[in-house]
């Protein structure tokens, strides 16, 4: 294949289509809502590229990919090559190619973003990275660089800790990671539904690093099974990838009631415990008929289309703000509204209201307005006054968000944290004990894979000068 | 993996399990619990510890078989194996020196108490443990809880040991009595004996401690399944408790909450 085209030809290629599964029938079931580009699809994608020199795009990557490079080689159809580059600056590639928000980072970038559509980075990762998968044998294996005889602990078995363990075992060092769940993968595990990111796809990048010599333990509590400071006196340095972990509750009457869920318990209950995927699950769930989750956030759009998934009738996002102001990704929401999702907008729910055997029955709402911009950017909702309607409810779920869970960092009293309880830690992810780095969303409060997945790389970097330095 | 060195049954229903696990074994302290799953699949299950030697870096723990997961947790013989059991979890009960307290044990609950009235006990407490049952076949450890406890008072509901009637008929008779009143109690059982603990003792304004066992799914604060309404405020079981003042958990919504999976329950058995 050709990657000497003129940049008319390669301008005069649209923009691919994802194909996916129909909407009707996709809202039924788990299996994947993206279906992946074929190899000719993805090839003629890769020849939309300038291959332009100033390679903006990279700059508008979290952990800094060689876009240019691994697209000109998928370009020229020289698949192990665009495998090896991508695989060599990204940890989890295929989880990337499926849940990073591409269009507003490295395909936000793009030069041909200015006039049309940019180039479809996001799917072409996702690509390469399953083409990798499916072809092992037709990739070199990883050199591993001799043993440097100094080791390094993980905390918490997620994007960060993943992409630092990556990197440290790259670079010779033992790396044992700790994870408070009996399975890998963190938030990628338990928050994200098969049908955005299938568990196979994080069993293969978890069995790739393995593979590199990380040691995972599953059940390890930080913090209370082990403390930060045996950490310390065990391994040369310590990273904490332990996530933001803590509901934010809603704070309105009724939210104790059955039937109301924190989206963690229910997104946990279902992608971790595999509730309601079989009749036979012991994890139990309540389906719900009648279902509002209350936010507009990516983890909101995940628990709606999961709760239809569950056979729900109705099945309501429940927002304070207008669409325009919906944090969530425009594909999620996309997505959604062709599974039959309903966008209850500018509503902020009262109370919940329930029958005399403590069941959730209805939510009260209050019709909103849009201010003023506030301290966000974003205009102010502000109540309509009279005009509140009851939604009719037997499921609610809470999507507000989480923030720093405090288990662990209850049991370490040295470690600085900032006032919202999340750790601090400079750019490179130092934290205020020797030796303990951080990063993901214990430092920066929730985020995104892709950022946390930054941190990790960023703070190996340092942890790697930090345990070399005294040789 | 975590290895099963012995299974006894206390009870009907009621098992005692010693586990290897030598990571938590050291860790432990009285009050806290594990998770545990016995298989791939399987629902994750609270369950307190009852004991610990971190020598031999084992774990001993009490389980009420009544469900279809702990029924299979039971069912592993000594030499099988737990999949996973995660911990210790929970904040350590707050051991203090209260001078008299009076243990209240119904049920499994007598099992979760062992450890905190050993360890009120070791402080230099006077104990008095009341522990009651439905029947004979369900009071448990009796003479370990006697080996520490000044006396130790027995209620059944059928009148085949001890006194007949409830557990609070003797927790009367304690703070009523001047030389017998106690300074702090604990109650572990079921929600409504706990509760009825509780208002006993409201109006003798004693402290009264209650361990909660909310539905709980990863014990780790990350969910929030678990919480509770204390003074008004939702709190998590499974990192700020088990362990709660008696006298400020809203007992009427805990008790609501856990009839949430009734009907799922109800499936499951009938698959088993």
């Amino acid at each position: 294949m050709s990657n000497n085209l003129s940049a008319k030809e390669r301008l005069a290629i649209d923009r691919v289509k994802m194909p996916e599964q129909d909407a009707v029938e996709r809202s039924r079931n788990f299996l994947e809502v993206n279906l992946g580009l074929g190899e000719a699809m993805a090839v003629r994608e890769a020849q939309r590229c300038l291959l332009c020199k100033p390679r903006p795009c990279v700059a508008g990557c979290p952990v800094g990919v060689s876009i240019p490079e691994f697209v000109g080689a998928l370009a020229g159809g020289d698949l192990p090559e665009a495998a090896r580059i991508l695989q060599g600056d990204n940890a989890l590639p295929a989880v990337c190619g499926r849940v990073c928000p591409q269009e507003t980072q490295c395909e936000a970038q793009c030069v041909r973003g200015a006039k049309g559509q940019p180039v479809a980075i996001g799917y072409l990762e996702r690509f390469v990275a399953d083409w990798a998968m499916a072809h092992p044998e037709r990739l070199a294996a990883p050199a591993l660089p001799a043993a440097t005889g100094k080791s390094v602990a993980v905390v918490g078995c997620g994007p960060a800790g993943l992409t630092a363990a990556g990197e440290l075992a790259r670079k010779g060092h033992a790396v044992t990671i700790f994870e408070a769940l009996h399975d890998t993968g963190g938030v990628l595990r338990y928050g994200i539904p098969e049908f955005r990111l299938p568990k196979t796809i994080i069993d293969v990048e978890v069995a790739r690093l393995v593979e590199m010599g990380v040691t995972i333990e599953c059940n390890v509590i930080i913090g209370k099974t082990l403390t930060i400071a045996q950490l310390q006196e065990q391994f040369d340095a310590v990273f904490i990838g332990n996530g933001a972990g803590l509901p934010t509750m809603l704070g309105i009457p009724g939210e104790n009631l059955k039937g109301v869920y924190a989206a963690n318990e229910y997104l946990t209950r279902i992608n971790l415990m595999g509730a309601g995927q079989t009749d036979s699950c012991a994890t139990p769930i309540l389906r719900g008929r009648k279902v509002a989750v209350i936010g507009a956030g990516n983890t909101a759009m995940d628990c709606v289309r999961t709760a239809r998934r569950l056979g729900a009738e109705r099945s309501m996002i429940v927002y304070r703000r207008g669409e325009s102001e919906m944090p969530a990704r425009v594909e999620e929401i996309h997505h959604a509204k062709e599974e039959g999702v309903e966008f209850v907008m500018l509503t902020s729910p009262l109370e919940i209201l329930g029958d005399d055997k403590g069941w959730a029955t209805a939510l009260r709402c209050q019709k909103m307005a849009l201010g003023e911009p506030d301290a966000s950017g974003r205009r102010r909702p502000v109540p309509v006054e009279g005009e509140d309607f009851d939604l009719e409810v037997d499921v609610v779920i809470n999507a507000l968000g989480t923030r720093a869970n405090p288990l662990l960092t209850a049991t370490a009293p040295d470690l600085k944290l900032n006032r919202w309880g999340n750790i601090e830690a400079d750019e490179n992810g130092l934290t205020s004990l020797p030796g303990v780095f951080a990063g993901g969303d214990i430092i920066r409060g929730g985020a995104t894979v892709i950022l946390a997945m930054g941190d990790g790389k960023r703070a190996a970097a340092a942890i790697h000068s930090y345990i070399s330095g005294g040789n | 993996m975590y290895e099963v060195l012995s299974n006894d049954t206390l009870a009907p229903n009621l098992h005692r399990m010693v586990v290897r696990a030598p990571r938590i074994a050291p860790a432990r302290k009285a009050g806290q619990f594990v998770i545990v799953r016995c298989e791939a699949g399987d629902e994750r299950i609270p369950l307190t510890i009852g004991d610990a030697d971190p020598a031999a870096g084992t774990i001993t723990l009490f389980i009420q078989a009544i469900g279809a997961s702990t029924k299979k947790i039971v069912a592993v013989p000594p030499g099988g194996f737990l999949r996973d059991v995660a911990g210790p979890l929970g904040m350590a009960t707050e051991i203090e020196r209260w001078g008299r307290v009076a243990c209240i044990g119904g049920g499994v609950g007598t099992a979760v108490l062992f450890p905190m009235a050993r360890a009120l006990a070791e402080e230099g407490n006077e104990v008095t443990t009341i522990i009651g049952g439905r029947a004979e076949p369900y009071i448990i450890l009796a003479d370990e809880l006697a080996a520490f406890s000044k006396e130790v008072r027995v209620t059944t509901e059928d009148g085949s040991l001890g006194r007949k009637g409830f557990v609070t008929a003797e927790l009367k008779e304690m703070l009523d009595d001047p030389e017998r009143a106690p300074q702090a109690v604990f109650a572990v059982g079921p929600v409504p004996m706990m509760r009825a603990v509780a208002e006993m003792t409201r109006p003798y304004g004693v402290k009264t401690i209650v361990s909660l066992n909310p539905i709980m799914i990863d014990g780790t604060g990350m969910c929030g399944g678990c919480r509770v309404v204390v003074d008004g405020e939702a709190r998590f079981a499974c990192v700020d408790g088990p362990e709660f003042d008696g006298h400020a958990v809203d007992f009427a919504s805990l008790t609501d909450r856990l009839t949430m999976y009734r009907d799922h329950e109800e499936q499951c058995r009938l698959a088993v």
